[in-house]
């Protein structure tokens, strides 16, 4: 079964008088337990894509599905009701809740799910060690590098044990060496939990982690490969 | 402590500085509605209760209709009786028995219009303040004795003193002359110029001989022991009056509508400036709520992103409104309960109060009354005030995209 399914995905903004095409048809598949990259250079339709996929944007035409149901014709609430459940997301600015500590910060989206308190810290702390930050569990963002951050946020985004993680950009903050251990992390919990990645870059050290490349050029997908990693 | 509650509580404490002054302008607005509330609350009580006491009381018992023509027919008969039954029925001594006329009062060189009155010597002290304010002489001591007390400012007019004989005349009940010549024994000051303009007591009995009254009066007045309990004693008043005499029980409102009115009409001006108070916090509470949701936006589209619907962060907001809203009226109302209790227990008075208490009828040292309603119900608006200001701030959060908002600086 896949874990998202985009079909005729069509979508264009609106800059000035101009038109801009962010998608333009795009039809894409990734299996569960997928890793995949999306690369192209900016503005060819990478993030436009992992929005639609996210429900974090409506696309004008065609139609997105998450672990089997479609999402492009739900109302405001029942896309943040979905993005709850189903999707992870790793942002290219960390984007942490500054006021909460790491552990809460882990814990915030399972609270939301309803996810009883115990159950929710031994989660957040199993997903904190998993990234190979214990001991840092009530450090507030502020407190921690970059790297660390980010560290927090995929522990965020596995934590609820959603089908899918999407990542926009996840390296661009960070140092070759930080890069590389988060690819490293990503690649570990895809192959010891499973869980689906779709990761839009355009930093060839981070695709070479993937399984799969994608390459997006003027909101089309022009080549899609499997690749050993 | 829920996530939602300790992420509500962090965000106010990002920027403390804002946070402080929006809780201080609802602290000052609290404190200051506590005292003002509490000191207008006591005013009217002090002026309820010194103008009630004066004279009129709380309730009156009368002939039907008495009250609107005030006609010397219109009686209660056997007033003393009444008043007695009264008396016993409701377990109160300050009931007193009254007969009223208006008359001419002469002096040796001049006459002028005045209401005597025919008061119960031994019971009129418990029933008004009037016999104790006698400054000069004493007051009535002798029931059937053609004795006369005076206000001051007509005992000015009159040109009298003590020991002067005053002459009456007017109508009697059946319709024949009246006419005796009385002694001034004591002159009044009650700081109610109506009433010591105007008013003149002499002993029941002699009053009724006088007009011929036949042991009939026009009025039994009774003091509530408060103002509190003056509801409940006019019904069982009502209960104990003779049948098929049509007689009535009029309260204070009846009685002194000027006094309500006046009451009012300061209320009014009172509200309206209150209102402008809670509206200056209101626009402060808005102002510090819109900036917050404003340099928040980019996260609030990460939250969102994360599965907060827009609903739940508007409650986050909400939240975040009703914490302040709590620490202004906790500080508020414990700050504004203590400096109010201190001046309840103390008063406090200031240059030229006398001048205006006399003209009001209201005690030279103002005492605030500090009860629930004084203590909590600025507070409450305020309070409700602040929520209902983060209604705009968490409107605009129901318009916020995710994608737009991480976007954004």
């Amino acid at each position: 079964m896949d874990s998202v399914r985009c079909v005729g995905l069509y979508k264009t903004y609106k800059q000035g008088d101009q038109i801009i095409i962010g998608l333009d048809g795009v039809n894409l598949e990734v299996e569960q337990e997928g890793f995949a990259c999306l690369q192209s250079p900016s503005g060819a339709g990478k993030t436009t894509l992992l929005n639609a996929m996210g429900g974090l944007d409506r696309p004008d035409g065609g139609e997105v599905y998450v672990a089997g149901k479609r999402i492009d014709n739900l109302s405001k609430g029942q896309l943040a009701e979905m993005r709850l459940h189903n999707i992870g997301f790793v942002f290219q600015a960390y984007n942490l809740i500054p006021v909460l500590t790491a552990m809460e910060n882990v814990e915030f989206v399972m609270q939301l799910q309803g996810v009883p308190a115990s159950e929710r810290a031994m989660r957040a702390r199993e997903a904190l060690n998993e990234v190979g930050l214990e001991g840092l569990e009530n450090r507030r963002p502020a407190k921690m590098s970059g790297g660390q951050q980010q560290r927090v946020a995929v522990a965020r985004a596995i934590a609820s044990r959603p089908a899918i993680v999407l990542a926009d950009e996840p390296t661009a903050n960070l140092d070759s060496s930080s890069a590389r251990h988060l690819m490293e992390l990503f690649a570990k919990i895809n192959e010891t939990r499973g869980t689906t990645f779709v990761i839009a870059t355009h930093d060839e050290m981070a695709m070479s982690y993937a399984k799969r490349l994608i390459r997006m050029r003027d909101g089309k997908i022009v080549e899609d490969q499997l690749q050993e990693t | 402590m829920s996530i939602t509650l300790r992420l509500a509580w962090r965000n106010l404490w990002r920027q403390p500085r804002r946070t402080w002054l929006t809780a201080g302008a609802m602290v000052f607005s609290n404190v200051l509605l506590i005292f003002l509330i509490a000191l207008q609350l006591g005013t009217y009580q002090a002026m309820i209760d010194n103008t009630l006491s004066a004279f009129s009381g709380h309730l009156q018992v009368q002939q039907a209709g008495y009250k609107e023509k005030q006609r010397i027919r219109q009686v209660v008969p056997r007033i003393r009786d009444v008043a007695e039954d009264l008396r016993s029925g409701l377990g109160l001594n300050s009931i007193a028995a009254r007969g009223e006329a208006f008359t001419l009062a002469s002096s040796e060189s001049r006459t002028y219009g005045v209401l005597i009155i025919g008061v119960e010597p031994e019971f009129e002290p418990r029933a008004s303040r009037i016999p104790s304010l006698v400054s000069e002489g004493r007051f009535l001591d002798n029931p059937d004795a053609p004795e006369i007390v005076v206000g001051d400012i007509l005992a000015l007019n009159l040109k009298a003193q003590i020991g002067d004989e005053l002459t009456i005349l007017g109508s009697a009940r059946d319709g024949s002359f009246a006419a005796a010549v009385v002694n001034i024994v004591g002159i009044f000051d009650s700081g109610v110029d109506e009433l010591d303009r105007s008013l003149a007591q002499m002993p029941l009995e002699f009053f009724q001989e006088t007009f011929a009254m036949e042991g009939a009066g026009h009025a039994v007045v009774i003091n509530a022991p408060s103002l509190f309990e003056v509801e409940a004693v006019a019904e069982k008043a009502k209960s104990l009056l003779p049948g098929g005499q049509n007689l009535v029980v009029h309260d204070w409102n009846d009685l002194q509508p000027g006094l309500r009115q006046a009451i009012q009409a300061d209320l009014i001006g009172s509200w309206f400036m209150y209102g402008i108070l809670v509206i200056l916090v209101m626009f402060s509470v808005l102002n510090t709520q819109l900036m917050s949701v404003l340099e928040r936006t980019r996260e609030f589209g990460i939250v969102m992103s994360l599965g907060l619907s827009s609903g739940r962060l508007g409650r986050l907001v909400l939240l975040e409104t009703v914490l302040i809203g709590l620490i202004g009226l906790t500080l508020g109302v414990a700050l504004g309960g203590i400096a109010t209790s201190w001046f309840e227990a103390h008063g406090f008075t200031y240059p030229g109060m006398e001048e205006m208490a006399s003209q009001f009828n209201i005690p030279d040292r103002f005492y605030p009354d500090l009860n629930a309603i004084s203590l909590f119900a600025g507070p409450t608006v305020v309070f409700v005030g602040s929520v209902l200001a983060a209604m705009y701030p968490m409107a605009r959060l129901h318009w916020l995209q995710p994608v737009q908002a991480m976007r954004s600086a």
